[in-house]
């Protein structure tokens, strides 16, 4: 009996992609295993790969059509005996090739190197999204700090599910040690925003229990110095599940709570941890710059299957900054910002890096220099498509973060375009990181340790050659 | 089990017939009542400087709780030694670290015990067996457990103070650790500074055991609550545990019932405590003002005695200020100072 190929879904989030080439023509057989075609989405190049064998009665969609709906019939395969005739009545079996298995393909120039590997879970092979604005045109925007919007967002996303609940240090009565939960226990209650002992390993592995259990649980850390105490919960428990279950069950939580220097608070409660946590296979990690990307991404972070890090900053969390007014303002992850644009250098940051990336960029623009500024808003899945592109435009690049510099964020992004786009590089990429020193709590000292928009600014003269 | 309550927690008010410390010296009780005004006027600068600008980042500070390290510190013998929390001015003052060393470390500078570089929670004296100043909860008590564990492995007959408050009694390492402590009959002494609040939790709000000592039972270790407020039942206590720690016998536990009168950290509002709360414990707890009162009674000193112990006190406050002033920044070559040792430590 004939059976209809469909377009394959190569995440669970892919709708469309194009279909790039067909490896066979009409007449070929085929056994199972074998490659049939070349599809693109907008993250990678992938062979779709024959689960039965037959014979291709007939090519349906033509190879270079773009935006072939998920699920669309691309060809047919006829049965041993079966003629081409059985091909026009094929139908009766739509979604065999559900079987299909997909092999993802490292192709130089249009895919990623080391963030596909994991491509068999769903969380690494997320696709790009489109390069759109993060809201329409014209929308009406408010002065949010960074503090409300994420309130907002946990009330929101609260009030949209009733599994979503808060749990963490302070985070009810005393509102929130950076009182970030500010109103939640009114609004929603101790069973919803639940205050626990000073006791991180047990609360964030009864949080990765409950989201066994069935719930949404945000875990706030007071601060991710102490997430130390839980991270094997976080890593063993959390991010390690879905695989080890074979997909049966995994953990969908967020784990929240300021991330890296605060001002004079010394060596144990200053880390950056934004390298540590995009290491790790089944974690997302966040990381957002302004109000309305900690909105959008918070909201998108507690719908998200997986478990997230969302890293955010605290000096960070007073800055107002302009947030649409929508009903419900998401931003996805894994899909990067162009801050700024600019023709003749691409500094790439995230979080609070940011505020230096853009200070430098304001500063070289006097100068005549014009930065192009990418803000990765999610460093794991990362946007390094969006990294590329703007370095085939620019060929320089200088990454900014506050982490140190062994196994840091600006060093993978390294490592992605020495792989990737060698051949568009005109300098080495820099990466400006914070010092290779425990955080001193001395004032001067402090600054020094610090990365720094002078750093910045003088690593792209270097790269530029100015 | 020893599971004995040695004194009331109510107010020290001297209704029995003979004063009370009478027995004991007037220079031992002299020596209580300056140590203690000495934490006290060096936090109330503290929080003046921090008030400046001078201080920054976090500054917890320890008044209300003097008694619970100068009765502790006058059962100690030199070599013993001490870890604690953030919460660690009081700690290092009460063990005869520099007042100067400890103000200018707290202002960032080159003249403060690690250099300007690990401020107010951070701060180290191997010469005073002062192991930190740490700034993750609960992370002092194994490290505690571990000193002892030195000790007992050299034979130096010494004990070490692991200080910790009633927030991290919480944490699953303590109780990791009072296994192994007691396993290994390790000469420890595990010191809850109950305060009755981790920020702003109180003690109800974050367990339903009605003591915190006594869950040492569950490991065999024998402890007792006492009155932190009372400087002469701490060290009497405090007597008690080293004794038991140096016969061998293991650690043990005192849950000190004390009380902090400022907020958790200088930026802390405190709102989940009524004004007046404070305001009784002041009033009728002090262990300042029982010590000070226990000298009048006991005609051990006078008005006069005291006040120039008042005086000498204030010189000492106000020289650590102009000292952690005028010593400079570190350098800033030592921003790449201290990262790896170049030679192996020095045996203990
Ligand atoms: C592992 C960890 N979690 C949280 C914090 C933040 N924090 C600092 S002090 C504190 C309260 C501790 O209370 P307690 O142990 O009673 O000591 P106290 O401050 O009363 O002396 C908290 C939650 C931290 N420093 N480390
Ligand atoms: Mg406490």
């Amino acid at each position: 009996m004939a059976t209809e190929i469909l377009m394959p879904a190569l995440s669970p989030t892919m709708e469309e992609g194009t279909l790039a080439k067909w490896l066979v023509k009409e007449g070929d057989t085929v056994a199972s295993g074998d490659i049939l075609a070349e599809i693109e989405t907008d993250k990678a190049t992938m062979e779709f790969e024959a689960v039965d064998e037959g014979t291709v009665g007939k090519i349906l969609i033509s190879e270079g059509t773009e935006g072939v709906k998920v699920n669309t019939p691309i060809a047919v395969l006829l049965e041993e005996g079966e003629d081409a005739s059985a091909a026009e009545s094929a139908g009766t079996n739509k979604g065999e090739d559900a079987k299909a298995q997909v092999k993802e393909e490292t192709k130089a120039k249009d895919t990623l190197p080391s963030d596909t590997p994991a491509a068999a879970s769903p969380a690494a092979a997320a696709p790009k999204p489109p390069r759109t604005p993060d809201w329409p045109e014209g929308t009406e925007t408010k002065t949010t700090t960074v503090r409300e919007a994420l309130r907002d967002a946990m009330a929101e996303e609260m009030r949209r599910s009733d599994n979503v609940f808060l749990m963490g240090e302070e985070v009810g009565e005393y509102q929130g040690a950076y009182k970030i939960s500010q109103g939640l226990l009114d609004e929603f209650g101790p069973k919803r925003v639940v205050d626990t002992p000073i006791t991180e390993h047990g609360f964030a592995g009864i949080a990765v229990g409950a989201a066994f259990g069935g719930l949404r649980p945000i875990v706030e850390f007071m601060t991710f110095n102490f997430a130390m105490q839980a991270i094997d919960h976080i890593i063993n428990s959390a991010a390690k599940t879905l695989y080890m279950s074979g997909g049966q069950m995994g953990a969908p939580m967020v784990f929240r709570g300021p991330n890296g220097a605060a001002a004079r608070v010394g060596a144990q409660h200053s880390q950056d941890y934004a390298a540590w946590y995009m290491q790790i296979p089944g974690l997302k990690v966040v990381m957002p710059y302004s109000a309305a990307d900690a909105k959008g991404l918070m909201k998108s972070a507690i719908r998200d299957p997986n478990p997230v890090i969302f890293l955010e900053n605290e000096i960070l969390y007073g800055r107002s900054f302009e947030v649409p007014v929508l009903d419900d303002f998401t931003i996805p992850l894994g899909k990067a910002r162009i801050a700024r644009e600019g023709t003749d250098v691409t500094i790439v940051s995230f979080g609070i890096g940011m505020t230096y990336a853009l200070e430098a960029a304001e500063k070289l623009a006097a100068d005549g220099i014009e930065a192009e500024v990418i803000d990765l808003r999610t460093i794991r899945p990362m946007d390094t498509d969006a990294i590329i592109e703007s370095v085939k435009k620019t060929n320089r690049c200088v990454t900014v973060e506050e982490g140190w510099p062994q196994g840091s964020v600006g060093g993978y992004i390294s490592s992605v375009l020495m792989q990737e786009a060698f051949d568009h590089l005109d300098a080495p990429v820099i990466n400006c990181t914070g010092k290779d020193v425990p955080m001193p709590y001395a004032a001067n000292l402090e600054k020094h340790a610090l990365v720094t928009t002078d750093e910045v600014v003088e690593a792209v003269r270097k790269v530029t050659y100015k | 089990m020893a599971t004995r309550k040695t004194s009331d927690t109510g107010p020290a008010k001297g209704s029995n017939p003979a004063p009370k410390g009478s027995n004991i010296p007037a220079e031992e009780l002299k020596h209580y009542y300056r140590e203690m005004l000495l934490i006290r006027r060096f936090e109330e600068k503290a929080g003046q400087l921090y008030g400046m600008g001078l201080i920054g980042g976090f500054c917890h500070l320890y008044i209300g709780q003097e008694a619970v390290v100068v009765g502790l510190e006058a059962a100690a013998e030199e070599g013993d030694k001490r870890v604690t929390s953030y919460r660690d001015h009081g700690h290092m003052l009460a063990c005869g670290m520099d007042p100067k060393g400890v103000m200018a470390e707290l202002t960032g500078r080159e003249g403060g015990y690690s250099k300007g570089k690990g401020g107010s929670m951070h701060m180290f004296s191997k010469e005073k067996h002062f192991y930190g100043g740490h700034g993750i909860v609960g992370a002092q008590v194994p490290i505690g457990a571990g000193l002892a564990f030195a000790d007992k492995y050299l034979e130096n007959g010494r004990v070490t103070f692991a200080y910790f408050g009633d927030g991290a009694a919480n944490q699953g390492q303590v109780y990791e650790t009072y296994n192994m402590a007691q396993l290994w009959e390790l000469p420890v002494v595990f010191v809850i500074e109950n305060n009755q609040y981790a920020m702003g939790t109180s003690v109800q709000r974050s367990t339903k055991s009605p003591s915190l000592w006594e869950r040492g039972a569950a490991y065999g270790i024998k402890g007792e609550e006492v009155d932190g407020m009372d400087v002469l039942a701490v060290k009497e206590a405090g007597e008690r545990a080293v004794a038991h720690c140096r016969e061998g016998k293991g650690p043990y536990i005192l849950e000190i019932k004390t009380y902090r009168y400022r907020g958790h950290s200088m930026s802390d509002p405190a709102k989940y405590r009524s004004r007046e709360e404070v305001q009784k414990m002041r009033e009728e707890r002090d262990p300042i003002e029982q010590i000070r009162q226990v000298l009048l009674a006991g005609q051990h000193a006078t008005e006069d005695d005291l006040k120039a112990i008042d005086k000498e006190i204030k010189e000492i406050v106000s020289e650590s200020a102009e000292f952690s002033k005028e010593s400079p920044e570190p350098a800033l070559e030592e921003l790449w100072t201290d990262i790896y040792a170049e030679e192996a430590p020095q045996e203990a």
